[in-house]
């Protein structure tokens, strides 16, 4: 019977049957890990009407839509880079992802104060992309972009923008203060007793997914 | 009982162990992510236009998006259960992907016919 229950663990699809068809809990993962996939997979949802809804916009729309890359252009030193401030939010955004993934594997080698410190390194990171886009915004809103129109083309631009680079700023700012929180409470010892710093990948796996919305975004929205 | 504590540290051991990768396999990772996202840039600074664009915008998006579900997620290390759980369901939104593209079709084939301004 022993020797049964440790060779019962099968990979792949007989896996996927077998852990179906067990008479206990389905996911061999801690609650919290499954619930926040299960999170993920909804967000993953709202995220998807939003881009749905763009792209039924976009095709629609009778004028021509501005062109994002000259919109999202700026001036530095004299020389004129389109889409300059979206290149460099992309790159600290992977960059803060490549320093989570880190975080969570200092985590499960309990090596609290490395993963702590990766933390508020990927939280000051992403506080600096929402700065940058906090400038967007402004920028863009002084240039007369409104949800209801814009001197570049097609009204249903702002609204698009506005809609989706809002709600994903809003995770973004979610996410920093929830790593703020989780890396603080692992450096006050919170975690030391059960040694248990799975909360780590839990909130890696939320930041992550920001920087995955963020991908789509970036080739659908600003490159497209 | 002896089953039931064996089956639960074989469990935990399982999941502990799945999460344990060297690092320099994240930091080849973020390498790589740079280098699709610059490339990706370069789609846009070169002035890539028409399909060749769109090709090139989706294979990129695609890599990325890839790389980030399957190491830096860790999917790739998830049991089968959990990766149909959770990969599955999105790809219903390929027909309302494709549902939405015909209607926006005809809203502007209807806008042209009905409301021109000449």
């Amino acid at each position: 019977m022993q020797t049964q229950s440790n060779q019962t663990l099968e990979q792949g699809v007989g896996g996927l049957v077998q852990d179906w068809s067990a008479d206990k809990q389905t996911f061999g993962v801690p609650w919290g890990k499954a619930m926040m996939w299960i999170f993920l997979l909804s967000d993953t949802f709202v995220f998807s009407c939003f881009l749905v809804g763009y792209m039924v916009m976009r095709m629609s729309a009778v004028e021509p839509w501005p062109n994002a890359s000259e919109v999202f252009a700026l001036t530095i030193a004299g020389h004129h880079i389109p889409l300059v401030l979206i290149a460099i939010m992309t790159f600290i955004l992977i960059t803060s992802s490549g320093t989570m993934a880190m975080a969570v594997n200092f985590g499960y080698r309990k090596d609290k104060k490395k993963a702590a410190i990766l933390m508020l390194v990927t939280a000051v990171l992403g506080l600096s992309f929402v700065g940058m886009q906090a400038f967007e915004w402004t920028k863009l809103i002084e240039e007369g972009v409104r949800p209801w129109g814009n001197p570049f083309g097609a009204t249903q631009f702002g609204a698009v923008f506005f809609m989706v680079t809002g709600f994903h700023g809003l995770h973004v700012s979610i996410g920093v203060i929830y790593l703020f929180i989780v890396a603080f409470k692992i450096l006050r010892g919170h975690y030391e007793q059960s040694g248990n710093y799975e909360i780590v990948e839990i909130a890696g796996l939320y930041w992550h997914f920001v920087d995955l919305v963020w991908v789509f975004i970036f080739a659908l929205f600003y490159l497209w | 009982m002896s089953n039931q504590v064996d089956s639960l540290e074989n469990e935990h051991a399982v999941s502990a162990e799945g999460q344990q990768h060297p690092i320099s396999l994240y930091l080849k990772i973020w390498v790589l992510l740079f280098v699709l996202s610059a490339l990706s840039y370069m789609v846009d600074y070169m002035q890539f236009q028409g399909v060749i664009r769109w090709v090139l915008i989706l294979v990129f998006m695609a890599l990325k998006a890839g790389f980030i579900i399957a190491i830096f997620m860790h999917m790739m290390w998830e049991r089968m259960a959990l990766i149909t759980a959770i990969l599955i369901p999105p790809l219903c939104l390929l027909l309302l992907i494709a549902l939405m593209g015909m209607e926006s079709r005809y809203t502007f084939l209807s806008r042209l016919t009905f409301f021109s301004s000449t």
